[in-house]
């Protein structure tokens, strides 16, 4: 999943959206997440490296992050799927 | 190496509109434990969900009524009121602070004699009393409150039958400006029909007016209304002595006092807008004491309270069943509390808190029950903190009308737990089992 280039994230978790106007608030998590999916990490690897560093098992993050991802396609900030 | 405190992530959109002149609530309220006692080790120990009761709260909070109307009237009797929550270790401890017992129906009377209520110390209330239910009462000289004349009647009938004279009290309904105006139970103040019951108890040999009844609605957040209702009470009695020199021993205010508890559609909170026990006392203790009653013949003052007394000593324990995304991308969370356990959901906006440690971060929630019905709904929408499934939630300000009005739905019903003084968890109701749904029903032979 690739996050639209114009999105504007800041390192305290602020998210504006130039094509829509539209701003959004993201925890910590979310916020490196976004960072992650910004810089082209793949999704298994961000789910690795998320088991490895904070206090959650894989399956339980596994869940809540395509929950995540699929709020950011709600959103509208991410690139449409070609192919 | 420490792993990091891990929280679900969530992003959430920036709305600009109208301001909360409230503001948001900088910290989470989280409950993790009832009178000291954690959550979880009472849900590992019996069970999710369930129903946890206070002793100290429910003794804490009689008192402080008690107080409220003892200290503005010298006359003053609770009665605990069995509909509201009638289960025995419940009603018991009522009792041993010195409630008498309010009843409604012959399961209820006969509840509050097992109980070991003397039928004196009962006022029977309700429009349902059959004639067994009426000679049990008349021989065990319990208040009889009469609902409708086909039941005066019917008690002037009984008591031909008896050496016993009947002690009866009425129920009246009145305008006290409130809406809405209760007119279904009692004989109506306003058109007569009151005290025209009244002079037929005079004028009857067997029947002893002892007593005058109202109980004005249910969630009263007026404490003037109940004075509009004592002046008319007392301005019949004060008509009943002047024309049969007769004096009324009690006037009874009935319940209705409103709990914390926030009503659906309602734009404050309970616990702002709701009245205090002190409010409801000085509107109807000053209303009797200004009224033209002589101060010797002062009546007793019942008071039929249960939801004010019992709703904050009662909680309920449950755990999220899951999450989920609706249509519109809003949060969903499945809770095992159903509206069948928790029927006031249908009255009330129900605070409901984590029972753990959580972030500042919550998203707009629906909060659902288990049952597979599209009505166990416990909050439409609710700031709600992100709990992963196996979290733990407490819901508050349950004591009253749930556990006696709950429904065996699918599923079957809880413990309910009661904390005593000295912090022991006594099981005073047991989690039903299927064997007690078998042991009820029958299997025709061409069935079986």
């Amino acid at each position: 999943m690739k996050i639209k280039s114009n999105i504007a994230v800041s390192d305290n978790g602020f998210v504006f959206d130039p094509n829509t106007g539209d701003s959004y608030n993201l925890n910590n998590t979310a916020a490196e997440i976004l960072q992650m999916l910004k810089s082209g990490k793949e999704e298994t690897e961000i789910i690795k490296v998320f088991a490895k560093k904070y206090d959650v098992d894989e399956t339980t993050f596994e869940q809540n992050f395509y929950d995540f991802l699929g709020m950011l396609n709600h959103y509208n900030l991410v690139e449409e799927n070609r192919g | 190496m420490e792993k990091l405190r891990y929280e679900r992530p969530v992003i959430n959109k920036i709305k600009a509109g109208v301001p909360d002149k409230f503001g948001m609530n900088t910290k989470i309220k989280i409950m993790p434990e009832i009178e000291g006692i954690p959550v979880k080790d009472i849900i590992n120990k019996y069970g999710s969900p369930v129903f946890v009761l206070s002793e100290p709260k429910i003794r804490e909070t009689y008192q402080e009524a008690h107080r409220a109307f003892s200290s503005r009237y010298p006359k003053v009797q609770f009665a605990w009121s069995y509909k509201t929550n009638y289960l025995d270790a419940i009603c018991k401890i009522y009792h041993d602070e010195g409630s008498w017992a309010e009843v409604v129906s012959g399961f209820e009377y006969d509840k509050a004699l097992a109980n070991g209520v003397p039928g004196s110390k009962i006022l029977f209330n309700g429009p349902d009393k059959n004639d067994e239910d009426l000679l049990k009462a008349i021989e065990n000289s319990s208040f009889i409150h009469i609902d409708h004349f086909d039941e005066l009647y019917s008690i002037i009938r009984l008591t031909k039958n008896t050496d016993k004279k009947a002690k009866v009290a009425i129920r009246i309904n009145m305008d006290t400006g409130i809406y809405p105006q209760w007119d279904r139970f009692g004989f109506n103040y306003e058109n007569g029909e009151a005290w025209n019951a009244i002079n037929r108890i005079m004028l009857s040999e067997n029947l002893d007016l002892v007593g005058l009844h109202t109980h004005i609605g249910t969630y009263i957040m007026s404490a003037n209304a109940y004075a509009v209702a004592a002046s008319k009470l007392a301005e019949l009695a004060v008509r009943t002595n002047r024309k049969f020199n007769h004096n009324i021993k009690y006037i009874d205010m009935g319940g209705g006092f409103a709990s914390k508890n926030t009503l659906k559609g309602a734009y404050l909170p309970g616990k702002d807008t709701c009245p205090s026990f002190d409010d409801y006392a000085e509107a109807i203790t000053s209303a009797l004491i200004n009224s033209e009653i002589a101060p010797d013949n002062l009546p007793i003052l019942f008071l039929e309270t249960g939801r004010a007394l019992i709703d904050e000593a009662g909680y309920v324990l449950g755990t999220i069943l899951a999450n989920k995304r609706l249509s519109n991308a809003r949060r969903s969370t499945i809770v095992d509390i159903g509206v069948n356990m928790l029927f006031t959901s249908f009255w009330y906006e129900h605070e409901i808190y984590p029972a753990q440690e959580c972030s500042l971060q919550t998203e707009d929630t629906a909060i659902y029950g288990p049952l597979c019905m599209n009505i166990d709904i416990l909050r439409e929408a609710i700031q709600f903190p992100l709990l992963q499934k196996g979290d733990h939630v407490v819901i508050p300000r349950v004591g009253a009308y749930n556990m006696t009005q709950w429904m065996q739905f699918i599923t079957l019903r809880p413990n309910i737990l009661l904390i005593d003084r000295d912090k022991n968890i006594q099981i005073i109701r047991k989690k039903e089992t299927n064997e007690v749904f078998k042991q009820m029903e029958r299997v025709p032979d061409h069935l079986k």
